[in-house]
């Protein structure tokens, strides 16, 4: 019996997405990442008092765009209110967000998993300020100190709420790589996880299945990949089905993910914590969206990863799961249709960008827009495939060599004298050394041991470096062994 | 009435440390002051909007650009203690 055959997880998503704009949210800061801290601060952003903040315009467009891009109402009205914490990170003690009415509601995006879609329902959209960064000195566990960096202080940030929707970590993991890609190509944020600019919370709870009342959720912290996200997930999920197997009850807490260990920590407790004494913030008068204006936002929205997808199923005859990574973010989108302008097998470029190309970028831990191979040098490499210059297994050395550095593959092939051997007299003057070389295994191929002809078909390669064209070797060695 | 629970969990919230004697004093004034607050209620307020903000102005923003902020010096200046550029406090887990 398996637990998981007797219960059910439920999840919920709090998706935080910082938002590419130059300046903050509400002062003229830059947002820029990696500078020295709080070299990019002034008194409204480091809350000083009697400072006054105003709105930064493009973030409203941008969480209209959000909100479009995710299948939400756009409210006519919103307003932002003041949250009350105390954190040394949140220099005013409060952190301007959304709360009763909120930009964006009752959303959606649809996740693929194994083949089944899945709609998940989106609760809402609002804006808010990042906090600070709090930085711990030296051991974390003895250190009696933090340092505090407000650079991030007042970063725009859009918060995604999902419905529980989901019931499993994949099914989380799902939902946050496609909410990335549809962030991305709306071009509002970068949304790298890594460096905490698309950020996720978890809500987990489990039920017997069949209940329709939800179980005692908790909420996981500090996941800061997909891949995290979907063990944590699923980790915690199978903590809460044993606890409560073994009659133990399920406290309300926040809990953070442990990479290192691979479990879920209790980080505090929520009970009395949850109090925000939310109220309006009068510092900003509200918003209203016009209908105008949504239709403006509309009209700049590119292509979506959805219409994309389809549009390479319908187009190049692309199977679906090749279509939908090919269109995980616009970078990746944008290089393959670059090389299709001049290059016509649709599923070759496929294949090289979700095998060799992805491989080698995520070794590196690289992005697309930072790879060195552009799609004009991939397509010369497929075209000295398909005119025989090299052969397919060559090739994927020289694609290494180009993507270290740069370098065109005419200049590799020609430098590491990697052309393809497809001279017929070449080929047959090297095959005889072979076979004079290799008489008894000749007298055993001939006696019937027809194995050894791959070990012929190995020596010429040998001997040509790997240089041979496999299918001209494989086509002289049986006219000259079978003669 | 503001009970004594009540005005320790508002404390709390507020990071005020109260002594008993002054947790009563607070309850009932506290009390006071909503009675008061509560005349409101006896308002008819049937078909009025409720008001967001006190001023009738919307849509007030700044463009999406960048100035120069303060200086890492003016701004530290006031910290009571900086370390490597940094407001140093003590730490919270």
């Amino acid at each position: 019996m398996t637990l998981s055959g007797d219960y059910e997880t439920v999840i919920g998503l709090e998706v935080h997405v910082e938002l590419k704009t130059a300046s903050k949210i509400f002062c003229s800061c830059s947002t820029s990442f990696g500078a020295e801290p709080n070299t990019q601060v002034c008194p409204i952003c480091s809350g000083f008092p009697g400072m006054l903040p105003v709105l930064n315009h493009k973030v409203v467009d941008y969480a209209i765009k959000v909100g479009l891009a995710l299948n939400c109402e756009i409210a006519e009205f919103c307003k932002f209110d003041r949250k009350n914490y105390f954190y040394p990170d949140l220099p005013k003690a409060f952190q301007i967000s959304q709360y009763d009415l909120p930009i964006c509601k009752n959303g959606y995006l649809d996740i693929d998993i194994n083949g089944d879609k899945r709609r998940i329902r989106i609760t809402r959209i609002h804006m808010e300020e990042d906090a600070g960064k709090l930085v711990h000195q030296g051991d974390i566990t003895t250190t009696p100190f933090s340092l505090v960096d407000l650079n991030r202080s007042g970063v725009p940030l859009l918060e995604i709420v999902s419905e529980p929707d989901m019931r499993s970590g994949a099914e989380a993991r799902a939902y946050m790589e496609k909410l990335r890609s549809i962030l991305l190509f709306t071009g509002v944020s970068d949304c790298k996880m890594q460096e905490g600019s698309l950020r996720c919370d978890a809500n987990v709870s489990v039920r017997p299945r069949g209940q329709r009342e939800l179980g005692v959720k908790t909420e996981i912290k500090n996941m800061n990949s997909f891949r995290a996200v979907e063990k944590a997930i699923d980790y915690e999920a199978k903590r809460q089905m044993e606890a409560l197997e073994y009659g133990e009850e399920i406290i309300q807490e926040t809990r953070t993910w442990d990479e290192e260990k691979q479990v879920t920590r209790s980080m505090r407790s929520k009970e009395e914590a949850h109090d925000y004494r939310y109220f309006p913030e009068p510092d900003l008068p509200p918003l209203k969206i016009t209908p105008e204006w949504i239709e403006e936002i509309q009209a700049s929205l590119p292509e979506m990863p959805d219409q994309a997808r389809g549009r390479l199923m319908e187009q190049y005859g692309l199977s679906e799961y090749d279509a939908s990574i090919i269109t995980q973010s616009p970078d990746y989108l944008a290089f393959f249709d670059e090389c299709l302008r001049n290059y016509s097998n649709a599923k070759t470029v496929a294949n090289w960008m979700m095998g060799e190309l992805s491989r080698l970028l995520n070794q590196n831990n690289m992005e697309i827009s930072e790879c060195l191979v552009k799609p004009e040098d991939l397509i010369k490499l497929l075209g000295l495939i398909d005119n025989g210059t090299i052969s397919g297994k060559m090739a994927k050395t020289v694609f290494e060599e180009m993507f270290a550095g740069g370098k065109k593959p005419e200049l590799i092939i020609k430098e590491k004298g990697m052309e393809q051997i497809s001279d017929e007299g070449t080929l047959k003057a090297v095959i005889e050394e072979v076979v004079a070389n290799n008489q008894k295994v000749l007298q055993d191929y001939k006696n019937g041991k027809k194995k050894a002809f791959g070990f012929f078909v190995g020596q010429v390669m040998k001997a040509t470096k790997g240089q041979a064209d496999p299918s001209a070797v494989n086509k002289l060695l049986r006219e000259r062994l079978d003669k | 009435m503001i009970s004594i629970r009540e005005v320790e969990h508002v404390a709390l919230l507020a990071r005020l440390s109260l002594s008993e004697k002054e947790k009563e004093i607070f309850a009932e004034q506290l009390s006071t002051i909503l009675d008061y607050i509560n005349k409101l209620n006896e308002l008819d307020t049937d078909g009025v909007e409720p008001l967001y903000h006190i001023l009738p102005i919307y849509n007030i923003f700044r463009e999406d650009e960048v100035k120069t902020g303060t200086s890492r010096e003016d701004i530290l200046a006031n910290a009571p203690q900086v370390e490597e550029g940094q407001y140093k406090v003590p730490k919270i887990i």
